[in-house]
């Protein structure tokens, strides 16, 4: 199922930035949820990276909500911007999460992410009729190809752990 | 006053609580959360006129992470807190969260009488297949060959069907989810609250520490392929002949809720004492 599947209509430059402010602030939202678990779980290296990534989109999400200039985006995201299907493109899986898990998961979350919102804005530029909508979208779309290329640049510090990475010697309890 | 006639607008956010989940990581119980909340924000009720009411166990912590009323009660015995409430406080919409320990096994008896009875709530059962909360023992959903230290060769016993038993003992609304799809299992949820009856809903939520192959399930769950049915011998067939991922809404029944009149006592409880005085 493509991102767009089960994503909200967009039919005017409000709907546009009511969806991606959403998209912004449902990362937000997600983020600091992943970090609130790794801070009940004692891995506080991981709390700085979900933090320092809710932080970035909270950053995205507020800029958008300026760019929208007189459009109430808040709460006509509310009104408009759910998805019926799947989930909006960068709320990252948090079934992927692990007590144990690494900043390189933790910006392979990401960038999967942020790979789901390129789509999805890309699809929209593609589809949208409106030369209004294509052409806001157009950016939306740069600037997450640009988030696309930071996550990379930020994985370039992080190499990937080796495959006993989740391997706890002190674990919750033994089924062996 | 009908569900309608009280929407407000809300967002899920407004539906939680500030006490931070423990749950562990990759846990489809804060999946299970989400859709709670937008399934509540997404019916517009206010918190105050909801009630989560749980028994024991890693599923029933959700009364505590969300700021609607709850009732965190004894082990298996929600149901019966929850009957109680809905039939002296029916203006209020009472929400039930359980697991498959808590709900089918110490809390059995309840399920088959809550579901006969037929009182207009709505009861969901995480069901990850394993009792998580005191370390992985086999829960009545366990597969018969789960092999592991508490229970080694496995059970070798057959597992509970809770659809098949909810329907056979008068569920009027019975669904299955799968937690890592939380837009979709608010949409059931909300379908569940404001049908009238007892409606069971089953979401089918990985432990990821005790049962880590249920990780897998993300890829073994699909769209039931039929509409609901509301005759009971065809919702049979296909929940019994069905692979267990089947997910939607399998069952919707036009059975009248059971809701005696509220009013003042036809006796006076003081002459009813009397009438047992030793």
């Amino acid at each position: 199922m493509s991102q767009a599947a089960g994503a909200p209509k967009i039919s005017s430059l409000a709907d546009l930035f009511a969806i991606a402010y959403q998209i912004e602030a449902d990362a937000v939202e997600r983020y600091d949820l992943l970090a609130d678990q790794m801070e009940t779980h004692n891995n506080p290296e991981l709390v700085a990276v979900f933090r320092d990534l809710s932080r970035a989109e909270g950053i995205h999400r507020d800029e958008i909500r300026r760019l929208a200039g007189d459009i109430d985006v808040v709460a006509h995201a509310r009104r408009m911007a759910k998805w019926n299907r799947g989930e909006s493109p960068e709320e990252v899986n948090l079934a992927a999460a692990h007590y144990m898990m690494t900043p390189w998961h933790a910006l392979q979350l990401s960038l999967a992410g942020e790979k789901r919102a390129l789509e999805f804005f890309t699809s929209v530029v593609e589809t949208a009729k409106d030369p209004k909508i294509k052409k806001m979208a157009e950016e939306f779309m740069e600037e997450e190809a640009e988030h696309v290329n930071l996550v990379h640049r930020l994985l370039r510090r992080y190499p990937q752990p080796s495959d006993s990475w989740s391997q706890d010697h002190d674990p919750p309890v033994s089924q062996e | 006053m009908s569900i309608v006639d009280m929407r407000v607008a809300g967002k899920p956010g407004d539906y939680k609580s500030n006490i931070k989940p423990i749950w562990c990581p990759g846990c489809g119980d804060y999946h299970v959360l989400m859709s709670f909340t937008r399934a509540f924000a997404e019916l517009g009720l206010p918190p105050e006129q909801i009630v989560v009411v749980s028994g024991i166990g890693c599923s029933s912590r959700i009364p505590a992470y969300t700021n609607c009323y709850g009732f965190h009660g004894v082990h298996g015995r929600s149901l019966a807190v929850a009957a109680g409430l809905k039939l002296s406080r029916p203006d209020l919409t009472v929400v039930v969260a359980s697991g498959d320990g808590d709900g089918y096994s110490i809390g059995g008896n309840h399920f088959l009488h809550a579901c006969r009875r037929n009182i207009d709530m709505t009861y969901v059962v995480m069901d990850n297949r394993v009792y998580g909360m005191t370390k992985g023992q086999p829960s009545p959903t366990t597969e018969p060959d789960f092999d592991t230290a508490l229970s080694p060769g496995g059970t070798g016993l057959r597992p509970f069907h809770p659809l098949v038993i909810a329907l056979a003992s008068g569920a009027n609304f019975i669904a299955r989810c799968f937690s890592g799809e939380p837009n979709e299992t608010a949409s059931v949820l909300v379908e569940a609250i404001k049908h009238p009856g007892f409606s069971f809903v089953e979401i089918l939520s990985p432990c990821v520490t005790f049962r880590p192959d249920e990780v897998e399930w993300k890829s073994r769950v699909h769209p039931a392929p039929v509409a609901p049915t509301n005759d009971p011998g065809k919702a049979a067939r296909r929940i019994m002949t069905d692979d267990g991922f089947n997910i939607g809404i399998l069952y919707r029944g036009d059975r009248k809720p059971y809701q005696p009149a509220i009013g003042q006592p036809s006796v006076d409880p003081a002459e009813l004492e009397k009438e047992f005085e030793l």
